[in-house]
């Protein structure tokens, strides 16, 4: 079972109380009325979907309920930090920023028989 | 014309008569209890505690009891306050009389309340809960929301071999099945 550190019941969890939220760090746009269709569509719909560090929202809805943002590893599924919502994006000491890997059919399933 | 009676309406447990059976526990409706939800801003908890005559607990995973109250941590700032009786123990007149801006809901009716106790409750709890039960990890006293199989519950140890685990109404069928059900598993 995978555990997740609560930063606010200060302890790891069971990730069965734990509800993903997705990506974190997105902040709404002050005049969200005078935006264009396509500025509204990135804030609204459009995620990075990144391979390797990500930064995603997580609530502890069976425990304290509150959202706390997290960094984890989209490869090993490892969470490699948890803290408080409001915070800053925190870095992750030893690991470095997200490696650009754009994915194809052909290079992913390509081989694929 | 029917006569219409003024005798009030016998209330009955959602679990009424129902008793666990197995060696090492025992699984027992607790009697019914006023309940609030309680949420406040931490510069506001002192005077709660105060108008309450009990320390709301600011740690997590803890309680505080005093006269019959006890107060649950179930976030930074949420609390499940229980009184034992039935609506006399006056825990929303002491939110209301507190002075400040709080939320506190009337929930006494929307849980009910289990007592598992016995050598093999821990065990029986852990048949579909997955947290640490040990005393170490969880002692006398602690609390905390949590998940019990596929309905969440509020569990508060009270005694080395003691745990009453509020679940809401509707839920509490299953949560006494499973209990039931873990009980029959654990073998002290
Ligand atoms: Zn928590």
């Amino acid at each position: 079972m995978l555990l997740i550190h609560c930063p606010y019941c200060e302890e790891d969890r069971s990730e069965l109380e734990f509800r993903w939220a997705g990506e974190a760090h997105i902040a709404r746009p002050d005049a969200i009325a005078d935006i264009t269709d396509e500025e509204f569509a990135e804030y609204f719909f459009l995620r990075n979907n990144e391979k390797g560090l990500t930064y995603e929202r997580w609530r502890h809805i069976h425990g304290c309920g509150r959202f706390f943002n997290a960094a984890r590893d989209t490869v090993s599924d490892r969470f490699l930090m948890t803290y408080k919502a409001g915070l800053p994006k925190q870095p992750v000491p030893g690991v470095s920023a997200t490696e650009k890997t754009v994915e194809t059919y052909e290079q992913t399933e390509g081989d694929a028989r | 014309m029917a006569e219409v009676s003024s005798s009030k309406a016998a209330r009955t447990l959602a679990l009424s008569g129902i008793r666990g059976r197995a060696a090492s526990v025992s699984i027992i409706p607790a009697a019914p209890a006023e309940r609030v939800s309680l949420r406040a801003r931490p510069e506001d908890v002192t005077a709660l505690s105060s108008a309450l005559e009990l320390e709301l607990p600011t740690k997590p995973k803890t309680s505080a009891t005093n006269n019959m109250r006890t107060a649950l941590w179930l976030g930074p700032d949420e609390w499940l306050v229980i009184g034992d009786g039935e609506g006399e123990s006056g825990l929303m007149a002491a939110c209301a009389a507190s002075g400040v801006l709080c939320s506190a809901v009337d929930v006494s009716h929307r849980n009910t309340a289990i007592w598992v106790e016995g050598a093999g409750a821990a065990a029986a709890i852990n048949a579909g809960c997955p947290l640490d039960l040990s005393l170490k990890a969880f002692p006398v006293g602690a609390c905390t929301r949590t998940i019990f199989g596929k309905v969440e519950i509020v569990l508060l140890r009270t005694g080395e071999e003691s745990f009453r685990v509020e679940v809401w109404r509707s839920f509490s069928d299953y949560a006494y099945a499973l209990l039931a059900e873990g009980a029959l598993d654990a073998t002290f």
